[in-house]
């Protein structure tokens, strides 16, 4: 028996058996699975295959077998909801048994290491966690209205999808990439001014940190005032987020050559435009790159939300606040899938520059 | 040492006092216009002077003055007792409260999560990225709706504020903690080894105290962020208190001063946080560790 | 008495080791580190391993300390394989670095492994403040590791291998990394700690006239792989000073350690 080894698999199996007896629905009687015979299939193929695993222990197809439970208990599941009763203790047993067969193969997956693994534990974490939150949400029947199914997220993802790139690619490119350009710029320019001049650095960066503890997107308000309803202000904003990374950052890079490094500078006589080229940018490449990755994700969360303030026209924050007032939540999440995908994509893209561009740079991460 | 604190000093009061006069003529040029156009019916045109002056005085000003801004405090802050809602620090401690509420909520559960990670290859393999990628969701978008819906449903207003916070606050602490957990050496693992110590003192003798340097640098984070989470969750479209519902309320109304006397506000408990956390670090982190 | 001296006689070695192999993979490829060595230790002596760069008498050290597994061949501690015998704490490790816990002061540090070991807490204070006087550092048991030098530094990991009486000592190259002068008062504060406590100890080291200072047997090896070349005897007397790095006999020594290695490194 290996249910010592691996107890989530005996205690998946006791789960099942416990849902077979507990109440399904709300109500129902013991167990009866008359009422959804397709369910019922499914449930006693999921048993099947845990207790092949129990009896006869790891074998080479356990994932395979790990795979049919982990498939064949959702589906279960799903077409439990399709008679759309409200779940029983038996329900929830049912799914507690499908999540501890997932958890079981992904340990196995993640044992075995590899690129493809990589990329399909997380997914398959993921592709977890959105079917628990779909059956909680219409198992339990939560009011849409407080927290949406997955499945209409979806739907209100697909079927807009044309509105939602649109809007996805208006804040990115009218507000989040301008703001994003001008303080990035900013934020190095001032570096290496404070660099070139300490003096200045010192006289000055104690008002940049002040000013880098005010909550940026309290300033939405005044740059409307300042720039109006256009982008103008929502790049302002972003301009105003994105530009203290980059200047900590790029000093904290500067700064990186130790004394040998720049005494070795010093005696070539070099200048400090040398110096610079030569020395201090190249060292301050991998937390400069660290900050415009951060600062992309900040760009594209505080565009949206500079997009609440003032009168907004365009973007993702205006569909959000549109849909909010009407009351369309499936909208609202897709539009923050969307907000959530743009990110990522940005910040992949920005991760493969780097990989690019720094592979030779040991102290790169 | 000293010489180069005093020279410091020095610098910083130059540079502040040009920031100052910088200040106050910009304040005069953006504020002008909106005089000029207050006076623009005028029989005797008012000399330039008590219009310079108007324009560092208006109601509404586009640019207040510093002088301004600091009389707002000042009367939000003693003119009024803490507990009536124009008072400046009512407000603030409110944010403030929902701030540390968010941070702790959240750093423990950075914590949990990292100590888990850690320890479990699947858990690492799993949810590190998915870890990474929560920080693009802009969450922060959805807090104002979700702050009405739990209203609606009849939890008080504070509880889904706080979560929203703690779901900004836990990433810092987390990155930090997983870094600071493996940030052990191979020799002093082996050192442990060589006393044949189980897991759970190694944990608690050798990783987490080495960890600890990483997690008040992810706290700092994380309680700057935990501001930027209240007060953005205090801001749904129909009152409230809070600094962020004075933010809105002050652009709302036109009240330029007040927006900008309840942003000193929120720099000022941002660095409260941050100076507090660093209190903490220096009273737990020893003097060997130099750090 | 003779009767005791011919028990003695057949005292089991407290390290044996017999045709040890040690093959691993690295990131270069693989690496035969130790050929069938044979190799046997009696309590109370000081052993020396030392060889070129490379040469796996570090390997062999960590062998003994169950710290590196080995691919094939018979090693013994106390009768015991690696494995129980770092389970039963039979041996204290120093390292090369002095590796003590930044965040605890010296006193702390030196009572890591009774804390660990869960030994009786009221004695272990004592235990400590012994350890510490033994190598001179009573007066620094409240500082941090930061305010101590290097050679002091590793005095305390010293003090540390002894704090739980061990009967073996295991030692990696610790003064590799000091100044000669503090070298050498260190040399001979270990000899004076040897002599005083008669534990065995395997001192890791490539310097020969480290080596000759400290052993009763220095173990010469070859190149990669390693295998153990000859075994020398050091008869000089047990109680040693500095000077005794000038008579005769040691420098004789010294020439013999010298030309096994160079003639080691000749057939390699």
């Amino acid at each position: 028996m290996n249910v010592h080894r691996q107890p989530a698999i005996g205690l998946a199996a006791a789960t099942i058996l416990g849902s077979c007896l507990l109440p399904i629905w709300d109500g129902s009687e013991v167990g009866f699975w008359i009422d959804a015979p397709l369910a019922a299939a499914l449930t006693a193929v999921q048993l099947i295959a845990l207790l092949i695993l129990v009896f006869f222990g790891p074998v080479r197809v356990t994932p395979a077998v790990l795979l049919v439970a982990v498939v064949s208990g959702s589906a279960a599941q799903y077409f439990l909801l399709e008679a759309e009763f409200v779940f029983g203790v038996g329900g929830w047993l049912a799914l507690v048994a499908t999540m501890l067969c997932l958890w079981r193969l992904l340990a196995w997956l993640s044992a075995h290491p590899g690129r493809t693994v990589q990329i399909l534990v997380p997914a398959l974490f993921f592709f977890g966690w959105v079917l628990c939150w779909e059956i909680a949400v219409r198992g339990a029947q939560i009011s849409p209205v407080l927290l949406p199914a997955p499945s209409g997220v979806l739907n209100a993802f697909v079927a807009h999808f044309p509105i939602l790139w649109s809007d996805a690619l208006q804040t990115l490119f009218r507000s989040a990439l301008r703001g994003y350009a001008m303080g990035c710029t900013c934020g190095f320019g001032l570096a290496i001014l404070f660099d070139r001049f300490p003096v200045i650095g010192r006289a000055f960066m104690p008002y940049c940190t002040a000013l880098s503890a005010v909550p940026m997107v309290g300033l939405a308000p005044i740059m409307v005032m300042w720039f109006g309803f256009g982008w103008e202000s929502k790049a302002a904003v972003v301009c105003m987020v994105t530009f203290f990374p980059m200047l900590i950052n790029t000093s904290a890079g500067l700064a990186t050559p130790d004394g040998i490094q720049r005494d070795l500078m010093r005696s070539y006589n070099a200048s400090y435009g040398t110096e610079l080229f030569m020395l201090k940018l190249p060292s301050a490449v991998p937390l400069i790159v660290t900050a415009l990755k951060l600062n992309s994700t900040l760009a594209i969360i505080s565009a949206i939300v500079a997009e609440f303030f003032g009168t907004p026209v365009f973007g993702m924050g205006f569909r959000i606040s549109v849909e909010l007032a009407r009351m369309n939540l499936d909208l609202v999440w897709a539009t923050i899938v969307m907000g959530a995908l743009v990110g990522t994509l940005v910040y992949g893209g920005i991760s493969l520059a780097e990989r690019v561009t720094t592979s030779r740079n040991p102290t790169a991460q | 040492m000293l010489e180069q604190r005093k020279t410091d000093l020095a610098l910083i009061g130059v540079a502040g006092l040009a920031i100052l006069i910088v200040w106050y003529v910009a304040a005069l040029a953006l504020n002008f216009p909106q005089v000029m156009v207050i006076h623009a019916r005028d029989d005797v045109p008012l000399p330039f002077t008590s219009l310079a002056l108007e324009a560092l005085r208006p109601a509404r000003p586009v640019l207040p003055t510093v002088d301004q801004i600091a009389t707002e405090i000042f009367n939000t802050t003693f003119g009024h007792s803490v507990t009536s809602p124009r008072s400046l620090v009512h407000h603030s401690a409110i944010t403030l409260g929902t701030a540390v509420a968010g941070t702790l909520l959240g750093a423990t559960f950075g914590l949990v999560l990292a100590t888990a990670i850690v320890h479990n290859r699947t858990l690492e393999v799993s949810a590190m990225p998915l870890v990474i990628a929560s920080q693009t969701v802009p969450i922060l978008a959805i807090a104002p709706m979700a702050v009405v819906l739990f209203g609606n449903l009849g939890l008080s207003g504070f509880v889904p504020k706080v979560l929203i916070t703690s779901y900004l606050c836990f990433f810092p602490v987390t990155i930090a903690m997983v870094k600071g957990l493996r940030s052990v050496d191979r020799q002093m693992s082996e050192l442990f080894e060589t006393y044949a110590a189980t897991d759970r003192e190694r944990f608690f003798l050798l990783k987490l105290p080495a960890s600890l340097p990483f997690l008040f640098t992810g706290l700092k984070i994380s309680a700057a962020t935990g501001v930027v989470g209240a007060i953005v969750s205090e801001m749904p479209t129909g009152g409230g208190v809070g600094l962020g519902a004075r933010l809105l309320s002050g652009s709302y109304y036109g009240q330029t001063v007040q927006i900008w006397a309840a942003l000193v506000a929120s720099a000022a408990i941002s660095i409260l946080l941050i100076w507090i956390v660093t209190k903490i670090e220096r009273r737990f982190l020893v003097a060997g560790l130099g750090r | 008495m003779a009767a005791t001296s011919a028990q003695s006689m057949r005292v089991a070695p407290v390290v044996s080791a017999e045709g040890l192999n040690v093959t691993f993979n690295s990131a270069g490829g693989e690496v035969h580190a130790l050929s069938d060595v044979n190799l046997a230790i009696e309590r109370g002596d000081f052993v020396s391993l030392i060889g070129p760069s490379g040469c796996g008498k570090t390997t062999l050290l960590r062998v003994i300390a169950d710290l590196q597994s080995f691919t094939s061949g018979h090693v013994r501690v106390d009768g015991l394989e690696p494995k129980v015998a770092r389970a039963e704490r039979l041996y204290g490790y120093v390292f090369q670095q002095p590796t003590l816990l930044p965040w605890r002061n010296i006193a702390d540090n030196v009572g890591l492994p009774l804390q660990i070991m869960k030994t009786d807490s009221a004695k272990n204070a004592d235990r400590v403040t012994k350890q510490l006087s033994r190598v001179g550092l009573k007066n620094f048991a409240r500082n941090y590791p930061s305010q101590l030098s290097g050679g002091m530094q590793q005095r305390a990991s010293i003090a540390r291998a002894l704090s739980f009486s061990p009967e073996l000592l295991l030692m990696d190259e610790p003064f590799g990394a000091l100044d000669e002068i503090t070298r050498d008062n260190l040399n001979l504060e270990l000899t004076d700690l040897w002599r005083e406590t008669g534990k065995t100890c395997v001192f890791v080291t490539h310097s020969i006239s480290e080596a000759v200072f400290l052993s009763t047997h220095i173990v010469v090896m070859s190149p990669r792989p390693g295998r153990i070349l000859e075994v020398i005897e050091c008869d000089l007397p047990r109680k040693r000073d500095l000077s005794i790095r000038d008579t005769p006999k040691f420098l004789e020594i010294a020439a013999r350690v010298r030309r096994g290695l160079h003639a080691g490194h000749a057939n390699a």
